[in-house]
């Protein structure tokens, strides 16, 4: 298996964008294929969710190689849920891995604010089991709100804990300019004043409106290459040095512990294997916090710490930026966005610009070893990556 | 001949108790002044107004239209019993509200517009509105519409407001809903805070000088401005488009 290198990164403001979803993924595209320096590609690989259901347009992955005259370049769009950008990057790596291909550009993009947000809420709810969930009305923050009040019994997760997430992500984003929240927010005023209620009330109890990410537009894009390829472009060399991805349960109820994301543990364990690497060992990290618990229930499945503690490092400040190990420097999905599709590549594209040092103000000092969990259905479908800068 | 033709245009306003002011925290943690505008001050509120005719996204141009036209109406003398709060944080104008008041006990809800987005800002404003209409000048209930589908979940869904569908709204005569004194006092405690009186020197800071927004909503930035162009792969463009918005030089 050959080693595979992220040389060129592309992303778009996380917002709401009033073009064509092809267009959003060919702009991210754009600027990756800029910063590696390259014009021609083996392989195309678009990462989205929704597009047929929600922007009408199929075949993704023709009309972006097409929009950046790419042709006659393979191309093909991968939908798996949130779980799309992960799994678009390990296509990616497995096509240069193997020796297939020598160049690959892998886009995610995804353009949910062109419908209301109750639209949107039931297009990802379409993620869950037909039969066992989705009829019954289960959407993403129902489930989420389950598996936070299971959480809160067993280990003693409260509302100030998830506030806290909350805070620390969506303050990040504030230093990050593709991010879509731009606005500071406070424990004081999402959680102790008379008026936090009414600031932030409950969406889905205990989960509150501070709780959830913004429904987000935005696309996303990597350059992978053979490490030929890498030492011919003359980019930082970023290597993907573990690829990790597995799956558990449909239906949530028919796990034996629902707070136990057994598809997180072993797609981080596979990944950590892979690279040879421990949990111990990463500098930055992207955790997907579609809603605050998430990040709080993966930092402890991926063994950054022990089971029921992660709430007890985040009081520490050890997942905050100068941390022991700074989760979601960038904001997350809580503070840049989750546009579904996208999201896997855009954590990637945050850890890439952490390991080249190029993160500003939101620069983990000395980063070198990063890792990414991209959160598919309610924990059933999860890729995991660790990255390493070589110098 | 002019000041008697003055006197026939300019309506007279009916005594309307002043609204008392009040504060609230938000979730940024600032503090906020809600707090009737004289009509001296509204020249104040205009400019700022203004550039949002040109903001097409959330339909604010559609409501900073008619907003100007109200406050110049009131400012001119020619909008009867027309009151006007504003939400200020830390002398920055953060939202406008208006109504008026179309007998002693109907209220007549005008626009709703907020500066600063993300804060809940706009919500906080129109409840303090309906506190007006329904606690203040003791209206049986106040007539609403919505131009923007975020005024549609903010009033329509949130307050449930009632059908009023036989009644012309005033703004473009589509049909009303109604908040009614019933159901204001069923969303009172989820949806209507603020805290009285408000400390001298938060009132001395609003009543001061009316400040401009610091965030207001601006036209949509391009972000694929650089795909457009199709000849800027660099995408200077994008850059170029964000430090002009962000009001930064432009070196590039």
């Amino acid at each position: 298996m050959r080693d595979v290198y992220v040389a060129g990164i592309g992303i778009t403001t996380f917002t709401r964008l009033e073009y064509p979803l092809s267009e959003i993924a060919s702009y991210a595209s754009m600027m990756a294929l800029k910063d590696a320096g390259v014009t021609e590609v083996d392989q195309v690989y678009v990462a989205n969710m929704g597009a047929a259901r929600v922007n009408h347009q199929t075949a993704l992955a023709s009309a972006v190689v097409d929009s950046l005259s790419l042709t006659p370049a393979g191309a093909a769009a991968i939908e798996n849920g949130p779980a799309s950008g992960g799994s678009a990057i390990k296509a990616g790596f497995q096509a240069v891995a193997s020796g297939m291909d020598d160049v690959v550009l892998v886009a995610g993009a995804e353009r949910m604010r062109e419908v209301n947000n109750l639209e949107a809420t039931d297009f990802v709810a379409t993620l869950t089991h037909p039969i066992a969930e989705y009829i019954y009305g289960v959407t993403l923050p129902a489930h989420a709100a389950m598996f936070t009040r299971l959480y809160m019994d067993k280990y003693g997760v409260t509302e100030r804990h998830l506030a806290m997430v909350g805070v620390k992500n969506q303050n990040a984003a504030l230093n990050n300019v593709w991010a879509h929240l731009q606005q500071e927010i406070t424990l004081e005023g999402i959680l102790d004043s008379p008026e936090a209620m009414t600031n932030n009330p409950y969406v889905a109890e205990p989960l509150r409106f501070f709780d959830a990410c913004p429904v987000s537009d935005g696309g996303a894009a990597l350059v992978l290459v053979s490490e030929e390829k890498a030492k011919e472009l003359g980019r930082p060399l970023i290597r993907i040095t573990g690829v990790g991805q597995a799956t558990d349960t449909h239906a949530v109820h028919e796990r034996s512990e629902p707070t136990d994301l057994m598809a997180v543990r072993k797609a981080a364990g596979d990944a950590f294997a892979m690279a040879g690497l421990t949990p111990q060992d990463v500098d930055v990290a992207e955790l997907h916090d579609a809603f605050t618990i998430l990040e709080i229930a993966e930092s402890e499945e991926v063994g950054f710490f022990p089971k029921g503690e992660g709430h007890i490092a985040l009081e520490k400040g050890e997942t905050a930026l100068g941390g022991k190990i700074p989760i979601n420097v960038g904001g997350g999905l809580k503070g840049r966005g989750h546009p579904v599709g996208a999201t896997g590549i855009a954590q990637a594209w945050e850890i890439v610009t952490q390991l080249r040092g190029d993160g500003g103000a939101r620069q983990v000092q000395d980063a070198k070893i990063g890792f990414t969990c991209n959160f598919g259905g309610f924990g059933n479908n999860v890729v995991c990556l660790t990255f390493e800068r070589e110098d | 001949m002019s000041v008697d033709l003055e006197k026939i245009l300019r309506p007279v306003d009916s005594p309307m108790v002043p609204y008392e002011p009040k504060y609230m925290l938000l979730a940024s943690g600032e503090a906020a002044v809600v707090r009737q505008v004289d009509r001296d001050e509204i020249p104040d509120l205009l400019k700022y107004v203004e550039p949002l005719l040109h903001v097409e996204r959330d339909y604010y141009d559609v409501v900073a239209a008619r907003v100007y036209a109200e406050l110049l109406g009131h400012y001119r003398h020619r909008f009867q019993d027309q009151y006007v709060l504003a939400v200020q944080i830390d002398g920055e104008l953060a939202a406008i509200v208006n109504g008026r008041q179309v007998s002693p006990k109907l209220g007549l809800s005008l626009h709703t517009l907020a500066f600063r987005r993300g804060l809940r800002v706009g919500a906080h404003a129109f409840a303090a509105k309906m506190e007006y209409h329904i606690d203040a000048l003791g209206h049986d209930e106040v007539l609403i519409v919505a131009e923007s589908p975020i005024g549609f979940r903010r009033w329509m869904i949130e307050y449930k407001l009632e059908k009023r569908f036989d009644i012309p709204h005033e703004l473009g005569g589509v049909p009303s809903w109604a908040l009614t004194r019933e159901l204001f006092n069923r969303a009172r405690s989820s949806l209507v805070v603020g805290r009285r009186p408000v400390p001298p020197e938060l009132l001395d800071r609003a009543m001061e000088a009316i400040l401009p927004p610091s965030d207001p909503p601006t036209p949509a930035l391009d972000p694929l401005a650089a795909t457009r162009s199709m000849y800027d792969p660099t995408a200077t463009a994008l850059v170029i488009q964000r430090w002009e918005m962000e009001g930064r030089p432009n070196d590039a």
